[in-house]
């Protein structure tokens, strides 16, 4: 076995363990800690696959910014020493059906998917590099990527008029 | 990658490790010692010549100090967060090109830990990681004044990190390449990004002061309101570190200050700096004493902008916490995207102009 295959399968083992322990820790401050650790394994699979941009953009964006929120919100609910709520049985078992589903669901289509077999003579080792990933942006997927930003710029107009203040409204 | 380029990769990884840690070490002595200086008095002077053995006394005192966890903290995050502080604030120095090439045994090998292509972008991402230390420190002391300061610590760095995304974006487009080898490489013979981009520049520097929790902008540790900031339960090597991971935090964005915009280790004069070395020490040897050079001169741009950061701190007052966050969303994202498009228009439309008129 190689460095890169024993890495992988290191990798592999480290995500499944930190994304299990997400759903299984009590605190919820430790389960976005170990999300954190997930996003990074995942970029460390990113990169295995010379995904450069995307493992980067995967940390700024998920690691650095979305999960500080995650933080922030929990770490204002969550001033008190955690309190567990009782969940009551019919919870637990609706849970375990609803996720069993998912997960029957997510095989089934995993089985049916062919995925294309890895041929080295076609496989260009550099698509993943930032230079060919805006090449295809700019030139192949133009409008889809133009009406993504449009409704990028929605939602932030959105959010900035949520959080205007009206007239008349308290002064904080 | 064979033997030579791996041991010199090592030794120059190591020795950036080693300098940035030295460098942090004596930043806590220059701090005082400008502080003293802007005050007029004489700042640490009492351990070793001038107070030079001062943070070495400083070390030794945090060390032997007692080694104390609250009753009501938690345990390994109230670890986790100083340790986190000090990761985060070392892991970025392995992209910062720190000279140009060395020749040995006929390998042309670059001084930098690693040349990636995505450099700005790792740097960037390591920065936004910045605040886990703080805010993970700041809950697990279990003390209000604690996790205020941490909120204030994190909202602080995501508001600046926008404004300092969108002011590298301008040198981005100049520059074509995400790596920091090549925008350096590009700035050579006086090309340095300060002259295209002094607007982009000003935004750079303020949001370096604001990601570093200097002064003008130190509130996540403001004293009058909020007793110590995230760390008032912190004691002992556990402040240390956090102290200390602030100093390496400046001297790595001063570094990265002057990769993006003083052109790194290029110098006025080096071409032919480097021809004189060349004709009187041979092609390799010539080379090498240039590089380091360089180096030096590097240094030298980063250790500026390290005062600069200290002469900031002893002159201007604190902002409050509303005016920060009015400069930051409405005062420097505007500014940074209207220096986007200038950038943007320049590089189409003036750059086609002045290059023909030049030649």
């Amino acid at each position: 076995m190689n460095s890169a295959v024993s890495f992988f399968y290191f990798l592999s083992f480290l995500t499944i363990l930190s994304a299990v322990m997400v759903v299984v820790s009590r605190n919820p401050i430790h389960s976005v800690l170990y999300l954190i650790l997930t996003f990074f394994t995942l970029s460390g699979h990113y990169i295995l696959l010379n995904a450069q941009f995307l493992a980067a953009v995967n940390i700024i964006v998920y690691a650095g910014a979305i999960m500080v929120l995650f933080l922030f919100v929990i770490m204002f609910l969550n001033m008190k020493q955690d309190q567990e709520e009782a969940k009551t049985n019919l919870t637990k078992i609706a849970a375990t059906i609803v996720g069993g589903t998912v997960f029957v669901i997510l095989f089934g289509a995993y089985r049916k998917t062919a995925i294309e077999p890895f041929n080295p003579q076609t496989y260009d080792s550099q698509i993943g590099m930032i230079e060919s990933l805006g090449h295809m942006l700019f030139r192949d997927y133009l409008l889809p990527f133009e009406l993504a930003s449009i409704l990028l710029l929605v939602a932030m107009v959105g959010a900035v008029l949520l959080g205007k203040r009206e007239i008349g409204e308290r002064h904080f | 990658m064979d033997l030579v380029e791996f041991l010199v990769k090592t030794v120059t990884i190591v020795a950036v490790f080693g300098l940035t840690l030295l460098i942090a070490m004596y930043s806590t002595w220059a701090e005082r010692k400008v502080a003293g200086f802007i005050q007029d008095r004489s700042g640490p002077n009492r351990a070793g010549w001038g107070g030079l053995l001062q943070p070495l006394a400083d070390a030794g005192k945090m060390f032997f100090k007692e080694d104390f966890i609250p009753a009501l903290a938690n345990k390994w995050l109230f670890i986790a967060g100083p340790s986190l502080a000090m990761l985060t604030a070392l892991l970025a120095s392995a992209v910062i090109p720190f000279g140009s090439t060395f020749r040995i045994a006929g390998h042309e090998v670059a001084l930098q830990g690693v040349e990636s292509n995505i450099g700005i972008l790792y740097v960037f991402g390591v920065v936004a990681l910045g605040v886990y230390g703080i805010m993970v420190g700041g809950w697990a002391s279990n003390n209000k004044f604690s996790l205020l300061g941490a909120i204030r610590a994190a909202s602080q760095n995501i508001s600046y990190e926008v404004a300092m995304g969108l002011s590298l974006i301008a040198i981005l487009m100049m520059s074509s390449s995400l790596s920091l080898g090549e925008i350096v490489a590009q700035q050579h013979g006086m090309n340095w990004n300060i002259f295209y981009q002094p607007l982009g520049f000003i935004i750079f520097i303020t949001c370096s002061f604001a990601e570093c929790n200097r002064v003008p902008f130190d509130l996540p540790e403001c004293e009058t309101e909020l007793v110590g900031g995230y760390h008032t339960e912190y004691g002992s090597m556990k402040l240390g570190f956090y102290l200390f991971a602030e100093y390496i935090n400046m001297f790595i964005s001063s570094a990265i200050i002057s990769v993006l915009y003083f052109g790194g280790y290029n110098y006025p004069g080096m071409d032919f700096v480097y021809a004189q070395l060349v004709k009187s020490f041979g092609p390799d040897t010539g080379h090498n004493i240039a590089t380091l050079i360089g180096t030096a001169v590097f240094f030298g741009k980063a250790l500026f902008f390290v005062f600069f950061y200290m002469w900031v701190r002893w002159t201007i007052p604190r902002f409050r916490y509303d005016q920060l966050m009015n400069l930051g969303w409405k005062k420097l994202i505007p500014l940074a995207i209207f220096n986007i498009i200038i950038t943007g228009a320049a590089v189409l439309f003036l750059k086609p102009v002045i290059t023909a008129w030049l030649n």
